[in-house]
């Protein structure tokens, strides 16, 4: 954890450096509150949760301060948004540890999530509140303050899953639905799944948020298959998504123009094209070593400090310091799949599966549309973005996986005392 | 479920596996493909806001240099000025974030902002004082000179180029109509939007060099490689051959003849032909005289089929054709400037000054020296040798020759008292109705019984009329002009 502090601050000093006073000093203090703020989630692990798995939080906190940099450099007001909201973030963060004791007590309130997780997903549509922001009616704004309601559905709809697939696994496992010679799922143990499912793909789909659909069908095909170990739900899943894509391709015009985008931004490389192509004139620009941090921001990208932050940090970092935020996620990626194959509970296995796979493959998504690997899709880079609702959720997500891990290891070293005891 | 799991990990390494190949190909594979696309403005960005050494003629005149931005609240510290305007537009190039940069801001870009090796070691020592480490450029182009040349040109559509032959050093550099570099290198974006818009909208295209990035027939100007390519090889004297006296020549395999101009009658051997600009006897010289192969490598001698070393940026190849041979009447053609023969203005003045130095024609070049901030040199140009097309002998013919055409033919506008003038007019006819033409002339001069210190080419487009004396008449008074400014600035008086 001192090693991220440390190696934030250091580049923090060398942006600042670098950029020839581009960074005023009146950001320090920020500074110097970010790195505070992680140092005390850091005491508040040990403190709440001193069994929990060591990297998670140190490889949140790396990308935080990074991302924090990347974004002091592009602009120092949203650099001041961005350390208030890591205040936010942490606050979540220590209070998920504090009151949620054990991750089963969540199990009880499925429901409850389930219909918070809706509701939250709906929550945009509403006149009077719903805001549309760069195409995409995800936000609500109450006053001045805006956030992304949804942002905080997919963690919320993640542990209605997890709760209710630890329940029902068995019998949607060994239940059979013949059709012909096909042995398919009864459709009756998979109702409300299936039904959750749907509502947040067309409430999703029809908000225009396409990274968030990817993600949450991802998401539940996943989980299905993981609490089931039946590889059918995912030949199943993906004949769905092949259709749904077909069908979303077919229907709606942002989609069609997201797909040529991908297949060829030259065609129109100052209009439609322009984000993409000034991404990877970023990332070529930075070449292996980057330009320097806080010396980036030579090609212009719009969006830069939020879904093309990935872009800035290939640019200022060079591929040694994109590989290095790839690496993060996959060791945050490893640590919580640890967790969740440590785990002694169902509910607790397919929590920390599902959240971990949210972190991982919203990371993954928006780094391969950035780099064309994939149609671009809006979703931010978790913990690296600019962007409260994003920060915050996750930081609560990182606690749930932490008080999944303190619970089990705890459970093992009990056991273990209790043998050496015995 | 813990194969699940592990097998969920597996997938999700692969996917990020493929994140990192992909980075890869973006950042090394592409990233020089990338970095030079002509939409990517980050190199130039970065520069922009980089110290950059200034541009200045060698009278003294500051073309280009960086200075505060006197709008504080742009993301810029600096801006880009060019005091001359419209004057040198064409020779500094621009250097915008939008549009990226041409001329000697793109051809010495490095240098200017002292990224050059060298630079950079010497900028080592340099670390901990407030020095800035840039190249401070000085060209051979003059002010004096290019006012001249823009003066008499004109409100005209065409360009000048004034070179000294013994060097290569380029002295005048103009083309109507220019541009102002300022619009396009503004901070302000709008305003930069504006004039790129306008400018690439005027059919004339302002932001070519026409001087050496475009090309055009060039006539009976031509002739003086067609006279000098048979001198070379021996195939032609200033004695023989003795063309016939014909108002049209016809060459082989076809029924259409090369007429002289106005229908005239003339012929006779090469001083006299070369005065007169006998199309007969020019055509029959390169079809029969000389042949296809010698023309094509004499053509290729003189820097036809090739793109003039010179230190600016995507200079254009001037053009003979290379299927000639057997192709009697498209050689007869080529030989008199017509046909598919194309030649920069820059090229056409490089032929003069061929003939002017002894048969040598020097690498032409702008960039003179080049000092950093402190004012040490840490740059020279020497001038070298390009191509040796013919000997010293043979081009003393050809000066002589050329000399008459201005004592006694169709270049007789451009007589300088007290000096030997040499030259050759060209019309190169674009238009038959109403009839236009290319009115061109090439020529040198310099003190009697001394190589010659000055070489131009004149070009004015589209000139009406079709009368091979329309040349003499609208081209020569502007070379004459641009000649005695230089002589005037060597030789006093």
């Amino acid at each position: 954890m001192l090693m991220v502090v440390i190696i934030t601050a250091g580049a923090y000093v060398l942006a600042s450096l670098g950029s020839d006073a581009r960074i005023p000093a009146n950001v320090i203090p920020f500074l110097v509150i970010v790195l505070g703020l992680l140092l005390g989630a850091h005491v508040a692990v040990r403190r709440l949760a001193p069994e929990s798995d060591p990297i998670l939080l140190p490889m949140a906190a790396l990308l935080n301060g990074l991302g924090y940099v990347v974004i002091a450099g592009l602009n120092e007001k949203l650099a001041a948004a961005q350390a208030s909201w890591t205040a936010v973030g942490i606050v979540a963060f220590v209070a998920t540890l504090y009151f949620v004791k054990r991750p089963r007590s969540l199990e009880r309130y499925r429901y409850t999530f389930a219909l918070i997780g809706i509701g939250l997903l709906l929550l945009p549509l509403l006149p009077g509140i719903g805001r549309t922001i760069n195409g995409s009616r995800i936000w609500v704004g109450i006053g001045g303050a805006s956030f992304q309601p949804g942002e905080i559905a997919k963690v919320v709809l993640a542990i209605f899953f997890a709760a209710y697939l630890a329940d029902q696994r068995e019998l949607i496992a060994t239940s059979v639905w013949k059709v012909g010679p096909l042995r398919l799922p009864d459709p009756k143990y998979l109702g409300p799944v299936i039904v959750a499912w749907a509502v947040t793909l067309i409430v999703m789909v029809y908000q225009k948020d396409l990274g968030s659909s990817l993600l949450f069908f991802a998401l539940f095909v996943v989980m299905i298959w993981v609490a089931t170990g039946r590889t059918s739900f995912l030949v199943i899943g993906g004949g769905l998504f092949a259709a749904g894509a077909w069908f979303a391709w077919k229907s709606f015009a942002h989609v069609q123009e997201r797909v040529s985008i991908w297949l060829d931004p030259w065609k129109d490389p100052s209009g439609t094209g322009y984000q993409l192509i000034q991404g990877l004139f970023a990332m070529a620009f930075g070449g292996v070593s980057g330009t320097g941090l806080g010396l980036g921001g030579d090609v212009r990208i719009p969006a830069s400090e939020n879904d093309f932050i990935f872009a800035v940090i290939a640019e200022e970092l060079g591929l040694l310091g994109g590989a290095l935020v790839i690496m993060a996620y996959l060791l945050m990626v490893g640590s919580g799949l640890r967790i969740a194959s440590r785990a002694d509970h169902a509910f607790d296995k397919l929590l920390a599966t599902g959240l971990t796979l949210l972190l991982g493959l919203q990371a993954f998504i928006i780094i391969a549309g950035v780099t064309r690997l994939l149609p671009l899709t809006g979703v931010t880079l978790p913990f690296v973005s600019y962007g409260g609702s994003s920060l915050v959720i996750n930081y609560v997500l990182l606690a749930l996986l932490l008080r999944v891990s303190d619970q089990n290891e705890r459970a093992r070293s009990g056991r273990a005392t209790a043998v050496v005891a015995a | 479920m813990n194969r699940s799991i592990r097998r969920l990990g597996i997938a999700i390494v692969v996917l990020y596996l493929a994140l990192f190949v992909k980075l890869n190909w973006i950042q090394v594979v592409q990233k020089d493909e990338l970095d030079a696309n002509p939409l990517n403005s980050a190199q130039v960005r970065r520069d922009f806001n980089r110290p950059r050494g200034s541009i200045s003629t060698a009278d003294g005149a500051v073309l280009a240099q960086s200075v505060a931005n006197p709008d504080a609240s742009s993301e810029f510290d600096r801006v880009r000025t060019y005091p001359e305007g419209d004057l040198f537009g064409q020779a500094t190039g621009f250097f915008s974030f939008r549009y990226g940069s041409t001329g000697l801001e793109k051809q010495y870009n490095d240098l200017l902002s002292g990224t050059t090796f060298d630079q950079q070691v010497r900028g080592f020592g340099d670390l901990l004082v407030a020095r800035e480490n840039v190249g401070n450029l000085t060209v051979s182009l003059r002010k004096d000179v290019q006012q001249v040349a823009r003066d008499e040109l004109g409100e005209r559509q065409g360009s000048v180029v004034a070179i000294d032959p013994r060097t290569g050093e380029l002295l005048g550099f103009w083309s109507f109509p220019s541009y102002d570099p300022n619009t396009l290198s503004t901070t302000d974006a709008a305003v930069a939007e504006q004039a790129w818009s306008l400018y690439n909208l005027n059919p004339a295209n302002p932001l070519r060099a026409h001087q050496y990035q475009d090309r055009y027939f060039p006539g009976s100007t031509f002739k003086v490689v067609t006279g000098s390519v048979g001198l070379q090889t021996g195939k032609v004297t200033n004695d023989n051959p003795v063309y016939p006296f014909a108002t049209s020549y016809l060459p082989a395999q076809t029924d259409k003849a090369i007429s002289n101009f106005g229908g005239e009658t003339c012929g006779g051997a090469l001083p006299r032909i070369l005065q007169q600009s006998c199309n007969s006897a020019f055509a029959e010289m390169g079809t029969e005289t000389i042949g296809p192969t010698d023309m094509l490598n004499g053509a290729g001698s003189w820097g036809f089929n090739s793109a003039a070393p010179i230190d600016l940026p995507d200079a254009a190849k001037s053009i003979f054709p290379t299927d000639v041979g057997n192709n009697p009447p498209k050689l007869a053609q080529a030989s008199i400037g017509q046909n598919d023969v194309q030649a920069t203005p820059l090229q056409m003045a490089l032929v003069a000054a061929g003939v002017a130095n002894g048969g040598t024609i020097m690498k032409p070049h702008v960039m003179t020296e080049v000092r950093n901030s402190q004012g040490d040199v840490i740059q020279t140009y020497q001038p070298s040798k390009w191509l040796s097309p013919m000997s010293a002998e043979m081009a003393a013919t050809m000066r002589q020759d050329m000399i008459g055409v201005v004592q006694g033919g169709t270049a007789s506008r451009m007589a300088i008292p007290g000096y030997e003038v040499g030259g050759k007019t060209g019309t190169a006819q674009v238009g038959t109705n109403p009839p236009t033409s290319h009115t061109w002339i090439i020529g040198f001069a310099g003190p009697p019984g001394q190589p010659a210190s000055v070489a131009v080419a004149v070009v004015v487009l589209n000139q009406s009329g079709n009368n091979e004396a329309t040349g003499g008449v609208v081209a020569a008074p502007i070379a004459r002009a641009v000649m005695q400014k230089v002589l005037q600035i060597q030789y006093g008086g």
